[in-house]
């Protein structure tokens, strides 16, 4: 494979392989973190008994790796760059050489930020929210000099790069579908890349500008986010009358969309994977796909649910609390049309269907806590305590890595022409699953307990949460089981690539256009999902047969 | 009687819960977050047991040529597959979305209640500093009214944390406390700043959070009702520092409260005696 490439199948390799250096660096900081947590004062090996700062910069750098390198990356234009023409029957992406352009700025982003680690005093302790003025001024921290800057420089440029492959998707699946492939024959991938790219072009203009703000309030004497008579570290910095809340209104402008970007490309994709492995149509397709546009929609005025505590105006935590409530409804649409979509038997249990379920489950469980977190009364209590902890990283985490799973299983043969090895995808599904539930579900205790986030340790000077620590020490061992599962997968990957079993043509027996034999040129007259189930038989009819023909 | 089983389950006190309530406004958001739990578990369970059902019934093949989900059961007699399992999906949303209205209406009740309305014109004014990584705490002194402070006065080690302006007679009398004593059954208005970096003002026992913002004051009200002593936590990323950015809130009785002021203000008077 050429590794200056513009042929879109390859860079979408070349994304994932990205993602996947991302997601291994930033699951090892956070097994550091775990271990951390539980021993503060055992030394661990090459680091030794770490400060706390080195715990907040693990955090910091953990929280930035997974959000924007591994699940806006992969689910986004890593899947996107790998089927999206075929899906929608073209040759090509729209612009090859900007998709290529948007990978390369993203590497180099990738390098810039794990570079921040080894400038002097370290990576940045902000966390990957950034709140100023600990985040725009240099003696607010060890960090949050030079490592910030670095910081900054790394997601100013993943700006440009999400924002270029935005673009492209969305020039792709407006101007290059083939004749025939109307809105209403699009797979729901198709419709979710839709949307996230829409997103993606809003938000992360707004953090771009926010970014280039804090980047002259650090450098050039402004004073966007820094109010006046600031004092840090003994000595007055606040020149103007800035106010750090403008930072939190542009950030999780940006911030809540991020979630949809990388969640909804695996709605789409488990709602092809039921649809493929259960043999049947998707029912109420118009309104599945409708949801999705919904939530993306509902999705850029909902931000302030970040901000019930902060200072925001309460009528205002009234406001966006209502909007967030309303998510529920389409995201509700959603789980029910799939829980109907499993009922009735006949589903193939193969790897890609069970991460899919997997998806299912834990979005369900995190999407759950959502309505609770949106009660502001409630997130009076709750907010930055280890149950939100628990509610993201069930809902986006977790629910985005399963589906980037069965994305990655089950496009797999158009990757390399051979399928992955099934016993050890079912046995990675079954470990993943139990270290996963194991590791995020008692979260929601300790934040109950009322530990908040970011803590390095449990003991501190007015309290002790000693009631937590076996619960904690029980959600570090299963981090640690759940990373160990991945290594079955790394195997999977490269024993698969070189030696797996080779893939018949269409080999999950799919109908979507990524697994047309030919390049047929015909125009498409069949809609997605053409399943039908007559009296012991299975018939498909693949969108690239003509429905005249077949009849 | 589920109720009551829960109630006897939560009080029961699990370290693995909320800890004990000790604010009058408490009653009613443990009610709330009990009922929201019991609530999202039923919808938890309930999706899941079909989840299993659905995967452990795969096996069975379907009989009739049809495209949408089946229930093979002989309810359906009259009815058709399809409409029924339509039937079914509407009206599971029409009750969830009726879940999602009452835990907006109720919740929202409890944010206007303890967030819209001010203190009343009795509550006690307390102000809360954070700072890189410390509470101080500023009783108003015998006029109830705060001096002025000034960044450029701060100096913790001449005794002046705060920075208050000694030019301003208000602040003559101001009492500056590292820790938080509180009379129980009173109404308390606290005044949040900071003087650095955001900070969170966090009470787990008071059911209390709102972030102390640079260039800010905000207010909350809430009424300690149970004397005992709660952990007072940071809860915004503040520095390397912010876990041990703690304090301890004190309720005790008023005659308590009392003696303890007077104490300090004394000490105050004697020290900024002309």
């Amino acid at each position: 494979m050429k590794f200056f490439t513009t042929q879109h199948r390859a860079l979408g390799v070349l994304y994932l392989l990205l993602a996947l250096a991302a997601v291994a660096i930033g699951t090892l900081l956070s097994l550091v973190m775990r271990i951390h947590r539980v021993w503060p004062d055992t030394p661990l090996p090459f680091l030794g008994v770490m400060k706390p700062e080195d715990y907040l910069a693990l955090v910091t750098m953990h929280g930035t790796l997974m959000i924007f390198f591994v699940l806006t990356i992969a689910p986004q234009i890593g899947f996107a760059s790998l089927v999206l023409p075929e899906q929608i029957g073209a040759r090509s992406m729209a612009f090859p050489r900007l998709n290529a352009a948007a990978f390369w700025i993203a590497t180099v982003a990738l390098l810039v930020l794990l570079s921040a680690s080894f400038v002097p005093k370290g990576a940045p302790i902000s966390g990957w929210t950034s709140y100023p003025p600990l985040s725009a001024i240099p003696a607010a921290g060890p960090g949050e000099g030079a490592g910030m800057d670095f910081w900054l420089a790394s997601i100013g440029l993943f700006c440009v790069s999400s924002w270029l492959a935005a673009v492209n998707i969305l020039a792709t699946i407006l101007g290059e579908r083939r004749a025939g492939m109307t809105w209403s024959r699009l797979p729901m991938t198709v419709w979710a890349w839709l949307v996230t790219s829409i997103l993606t072009l809003l938000v992360f203009a707004v953090l771009l500008a926010a970014i280039v703000l804090l980047f002259s309030d650090r450098h050039f004497g402004s004073s966007f986010f820094v109010p006046a008579g600031d004092l840090i570290n003994g000595r007055i910095v606040g020149r103007g009358d800035g106010s750090p809340l403008l930072w939190l209104h542009l950030f999780w402008f940006f911030g809540h969309p991020e979630v949809y970007i990388a969640v909804l490309p695996g709605m789409g994709l488990a709602t092809s994977l039921f649809a493929n492995f259960g043999h049947r149509r998707v029912p109420g397709y118009r309104i599945m796909a409708a949801m999705l546009v919904a939530i993306g929609l509902l999705g850029l005025v909902v931000w302030g649910h970040h901000m019930f505590v902060s200072g925001m105006n309460p009528y205002a935590g009234t406001a966006f609390a209502l909007t967030t409530m309303a998510i529920a409804v389409p995201s509700t649409v959603e789980v029910l049309g799939w829980l109907t979509m499993l009922w009735g038997g006949g589903l193939q249990l193969k790897t890609p269907m069970l991460f899919a379920l997997g998806f299912l489950s834990f979005f369900i469980a995190g999407g759950l806590t959502g309505p609770i977190l949106a009660q502001p009364a409630l997130d009076a209590y709750l907010h930055n305590t280890f149950f939100v902890v628990a509610h993201f990283h069930m809902v986006m985490a977790m629910a985005g890595c399963f589906s980037i799973f069965a994305g990655i299983y089950y496009w797999f043969p158009l990757m390399t022409g051979r399928l992955m090895n099934e016993t050890l995808g079912k046995l990675h599904f079954w470990l993943s699953i139990i270290g996963a539930w194991g590791t995020f579900f008692p979260m929601h205790f300790s934040g109950l307990a009322g530990e908040p986030r970011h803590y390095e340790r449990l003991t501190g000077p007015a309290t002790s949460f000693s009631g937590i620590v076996a619960n904690e020490r029980g959600i570090t061992s299963a981090a640690l089981f759940l990373a160990a599962a991945q290594l079955i997968f790394l195997w999977n990957i490269f024993a698969s690539a070189r030696r797996g079993r080779i893939a018949p043509p269409n080999p999950w027996q799919a109908t979507t256009l990524e697994w047309s034999p030919g390049d047929a040129n015909g125009r498409i007259d069949r809609g997605p999902y053409e399943y039908e189930i007559a009296v012991n038989e299975m018939k498909f009819f693949p969108q690239w047969e003509r429905a005249s023909k077949q009849e | 009687m589920p109720a009551m089983l829960i109630e006897a389950f939560c009080i029961a006190q699990s370290p693995l819960w909320m800890p004990p309530d000790g604010s009058l406004h408490g009653l009613a958001v443990d009610r709330l977050m009990r009922w929201n739990l019991v609530a999202i578990c039923i919808c938890f369970l309930a999706a899941h047991l079909w989840l299993i059902v659905a995967l452990v019934c795969r096996k069975r093949r379907v009989e009739v040529p049809d495209f949408g989900p089946r229930i093979n059961t002989a309810i359906n007699k009259g009815l058709q597959p399809r409409d029924f399992s339509q039937y079914l999906r509407w009206t599971l949303l029409a009750a969830l979305c009726a879940m999602y209205v009452w835990m907006a209406v109720t919740a929202q009740h409890l944010w206007a209640q303890s967030r819209y309305a001010g203190p009343s014109l009795e509550a006690m004014q307390v102000e809360v500093v954070g700072e890189q990584f410390q509470w101080y705490f500023r009783y108003p002194g015998a006029d109830a009214a705060f001096g002025s402070t000034r960044p450029n006065l701060v100096d913790a080690t001449a005794g002046n944390p705060l920075g208050i302006d000694s030019h301003d007679a208000r602040g003559r009398d101001d009492v500056v406390s590292s820790a938080l004593v509180l009379p129980a059954g009173r109404e308390i208005d606290l005044r949040l700043r900071s003087l650095d970096v955001i900070h969170g003002f966090f009470v787990p026992g008071m059911r209390l959070k709102e972030n102390a913002v640079p260039g800010l004051v905000l207010h909350v009200h809430f009424t300690p009702t149970v004397p005992g002593t709660y952990p007072i936590l940071c809860s915004q990323l503040c520095g390397l520092g912010h876990e041990r950015m703690q304090a301890v809130l004190s309720v005790v009785s008023p005659a308590e409260f009392e003696s303890w002021l007077a104490t300090r203000e004394h000490a105050r008077a004697e020290q900024t005696a002309p």
